[in-house]
C-alpha cells in the first residue's frame, strides 16, 4: 500500500497542493483589488502562448512553452490595459474580451497545426494531466532518500515548488506596500510607493503561478484557485494576514480532498472509473466557498451591520 | 526612539521681533497648473500660494476641479502643464512633509484590516519594507487615534465603522505621518456633527502648532467659522485670500455662475459671521 501510494499518488498530490497554494497566494490580492478575473484571463491566454511556442520550436519542451505562455500573459495584460484605456470598456469586460479572443485563437491554432503526435489538446489545456504525473522510480517511502529514484520525479514537481518559492518570497517581501496600495492606491502613491510597479509585479506573479500550474494541472484549477480559496478565506476573518493563511489552508484542503475524491469517490459510489482530479479539486474549492458563504463568521459584507 | 508627536520641521509661527527676518517659502506654490481629463480641462492655468501655518479652504461648485487640484499637487494626476512647489521644493523632495487625506468613498472599507492597521499605514516611511511594528509604533498610532477620539476602536474591523468614524481614522492615519502640510479632500462630507466638531478641533490644533492645512470644502455656511484663507475655483482660479475678503456675493456668483441667490449668500455670510 505504502509503495503504491508513493509511486502513484504522492507526486500528483504534492503537485496539486503546490499548484493550489501558488495560485491562491496572489489570488488574495487580485480579489481585494477587484482583479480576480485577471487570473482567469492569464490562465486562458496561456494556451495560445504554448501553441505558438510549439509551432516555433516543433517540440513539446518545458522551457520554450513556459516562455511562450509567459509572453502570452504579458501580451494579454498589455492588451487589457490598451482596450480599457482606448475603448472606454470597463476593466472586467476588457479582460473578458481579451481572454476569450486569445483562447479561441489558441484553439484555432491548435486545430490547424499538426499536434496529433504530441500530447497537446484542448482537454489537456483545461484539465491538465495530474493523474499521469506519477513517480515510477519510487519503490516506497525510502525512495524519498534515494537520489537515483528522486531523479525520476516528474519535472513538474520541482518546477511547481520553485514557482511557489518565488511567489511566496515576493509576496512576503512586498507585503506592506502591496497591502497599502491594495487598500488605498492614492494614499500609497503619496507615500512615494511605486503603485504601478506594485500592481504589475502582482500580475506577473499571478502569471508565473498560472503558467507553472497550467502545464501540470490545467487552467480549471488555476482559475478556481485564484478565486475560491481567497474568497472563502475572506469570510473567515477580517485581517489580511489571517485571510492569506486561511486561503492557503483552503487551497491545501481542496487539493488533497479533491484528489482523493476523484480517485476513490466514484468507486465508493459504485462506478467503475475515477474522475478528473483537476475537475474534482476545482469542484471541492467551490464547495468550500459555498460553505464559507453559509457559515463563515465574517460572511456579511462589512457596513451592513453599521447603519449610519 | 519614537516620540508621540513630532514638532513641525520648520516652525513658522511669528517668533517675535528677535527672530531673524527670513521669509519661509510658502507651504504650497502652484503656477500655471492645467489638468485635463481627455479633451476637457478640469483645472485651467491655476496659480495658488499657501503660506505656512495657515488654514485654507478650496471652494467651488461640483466639477470645479477642487479634488483634481489637490491630486495634481500630490502627483496623483499628471498635469498638462504647470509647476508645483512644496516648501520651495519639488514633490519628491518634500514628500515626507506632506500628508493626504483622500475622500472617504475612494476606498473599499470592506478591506480586511483593523482600525489600528490603517493608522499604522501612516508610519510606513519609518517602518520601511520589512521593519517590524514595535510597541512604540503602536503607542504612536494609538495616540493619533486618541486625538480624533477613536482610541476605543483600535481593534475594530474598518467596515464596521460609521462614515464619520471612517473619516476620523483617515485623519488619524495622516496624523501618524507627522507632516507639516495636510491636504484633505472633503473631510466633512457626509459625517455626523460630532465628527465634524472633532475634525475641526484637530485641524485647528495642527494649525496652532504651525502646520499648514488645505482642505477641499463644500459647505459654504461653515467657511467663516472654520477657515481663515479661501481659494475660490471654477476650473480657473476665481479669487484667493482671507475669507473676510474673498467670501463676497460677487465672488461666489462668479464661481457658482448664478446658481446661488443673493439672499442665500447673504444668509450664509450672516451665519458665518455669527460664529466665533
Amino acid at each position: 500500500m505504502g509503495a503504491e501510494f508513493v509511486a502513484l499518488s504522492l507526486s500528483p498530490l504534492l503537485i496539486g497542493v503546490l499548484a493550489a497554494v501558488t495560485c491562491a497566494l496572489p489570488g488574495n490580492f487580485l480579489l481585494l483589488r477587484r482583479q480576480a478575473l485577471i487570473g482567469d484571463a492569464i490562465s486562458h491566454v496561456v494556451l495560445p502562448g504554448i501553441v505558438v511556442a510549439f509551432l516555433l520550436t516543433g517540440r513539446v519542451a518545458a522551457l520554450p512553452m513556459m516562455l511562450g505562455a509567459a509572453g502570452a500573459a504579458l501580451v494579454s495584460v498589455a492588451l487589457i490595459e490598451a482596450v480599457r484605456r482606448t475603448a472606454r470598456i470597463e476593466a472586467g469586460a476588457a479582460m473578458g474580451v481579451i481572454f476569450t479572443t486569445l483562447f479561441a485563437a489558441g484553439v484555432l491554432l491548435l486545430e490547424q497545426s499538426d499536434t496529433s503526435g504530441v500530447h497537446l489538446d484542448v482537454e489537456h489545456a483545461l484539465y491538465g494531466n495530474l493523474e499521469s504525473l506519477i513517480w515510477l522510480d519510487a519503490t516506497g517511502w525510502a525512495s524519498l532518500f534515494d537520489p537515483v529514484a528522486l531523479a525520476g520525479l516528474p519535472p513538474e514537481l520541482p518546477r511547481m515548488a520553485v514557482a511557489l518559492l518565488i511567489v511566496g518570497l515576493a509576496i512576503g517581501l512586498m507585503w506592506r506596500p502591496l497591502a497599502i496600495a491594495t487598500f488605498d492606491e492614492g494614499f500609497a502613491a503619496t507615500l512615494g510607493l511605486p503603485v504601478r510597479a506594485i500592481g504589475l509585479a502582482l500580475v506577473m506573479l499571478a502569471a508565473l503561478a498560472a503558467v507553472a500550474a497550467f502545464d501540470a494541472v490545467g487552467s480549471i484549477i488555476v482559475i478556481a484557485m485564484f478565486i475560491c480559496p481567497p474568497a472563502a478565506a475572506r469570510m473567515m476573518t477580517d485581517r489580511l494576514a489571517a485571510q492569506v493563511a486561511w486561503s492557503v489552508g483552503f487551497a491545501i484542503l481542496s487539493a488533497i480532498l479533491g484528489y482523493v475524491l476523484a480517485g476513490y469517490g466514484p468507486l465508493w459510489l459504485g462506478f467503475a472509473n475515477s474522475v478528473s482530479a483537476a475537475g474534482m479539486i476545482a469542484t471541492v474549492s467551490g464547495l468550500i466557498l459555498g460553505l464559507a458563504m453559509l457559515l463563515g463568521p465574517c460572511r456579511h459584507p462589512a457596513g451592513a451591520a453599521a447603519a449610519p | 526612539m519614537v516620540q508621540p508627536l513630532v514638532p513641525p520641521q520648520n516652525t513658522t509661527r511669528p517668533q517675535g521681533a528677535t527672530a531673524p527676518k527670513v521669509t519661509p517659502p510658502p507651504a504650497l506654490e502652484v503656477a500655471g497648473l492645467t489638468v485635463a481629463y481627455g479633451e476637457k480641462p478640469v483645472v485651467f492655468s491655476v496659480d495658488m500660494t499657501v503660506a505656512q501655518g495657515t488654514m485654507t479652504a478650496i471652494v467651488g461648485p461640483n466639477g470645479a476641479g477642487k479634488s483634481t487640484l489637490l491630486k495634481a499637487v500630490l502627483g496623483l494626476v499628471k498635469p498638462l502643464s504647470g509647476d508645483v512647489r512644496l516648501f520651495g521644493q519639488t514633490l519628491n523632495r518634500a514628500r515626507d512633509r506632506v500628508a493626504y487625506v483622500p475622500q472617504r468613498a475612494s476606498v473599499d472599507w470592506d478591506f480586511p484590516a483593523r482600525v489600528i492597521d490603517v493608522v499604522l499605514m501612516g508610519l510606513h516611511r519609518e517602518l520601511g519594507l520589512l521593519g517590524r511594528v514595535r510597541p512604540a509604533h503602536l503607542d504612536r498610532a494609538r495616540a493619533c487615534l486618541a486625538r480624533v477620539g477613536m482610541e476605543d476602536f483600535a481593534t475594530r474591523q474598518i467596515g464596521q465603522l460609521s462614515g464619520g468614524q471612517q473619516q476620523r481614522v483617515f485623519l488619524a492615519r495622516a496624523l501618524a505621518q507627522a507632516a507639516d502640510l495636510y491636504l484633505l479632500d472633503e473631510p466633512f462630507a457626509g459625517v455626523d456633527a460630532a465628527t465634524e466638531k472633532a475634525i475641526i478641533a484637530v485641524l485647528k490644533d495642527l494649525r496652532a502648532e504651525g502646520r499648514t492645512i488645505v482642505a477641499v470644502h463644500h459647505d459654504l455656511s461653515t467657511i467663516r467659522a472654520y477657515f481663515e484663507e479661501m481659494f475660490l475655483i471654477n476650473t480657473r482660479a476665481i479669487a484667493a485670500g482671507p475669507v473676510a475678503d474673498v467670501f463676497t456675493s460677487a465672488n461666489l456668483q462668479r464661481a457658482y455662475g448664478g446658481r446661488l441667490g443673493e439672499a442665500q449668500v447673504a444668509g450664509m455670510q450672516a451665519a458665518g459671521g455669527a460664529a466665533p
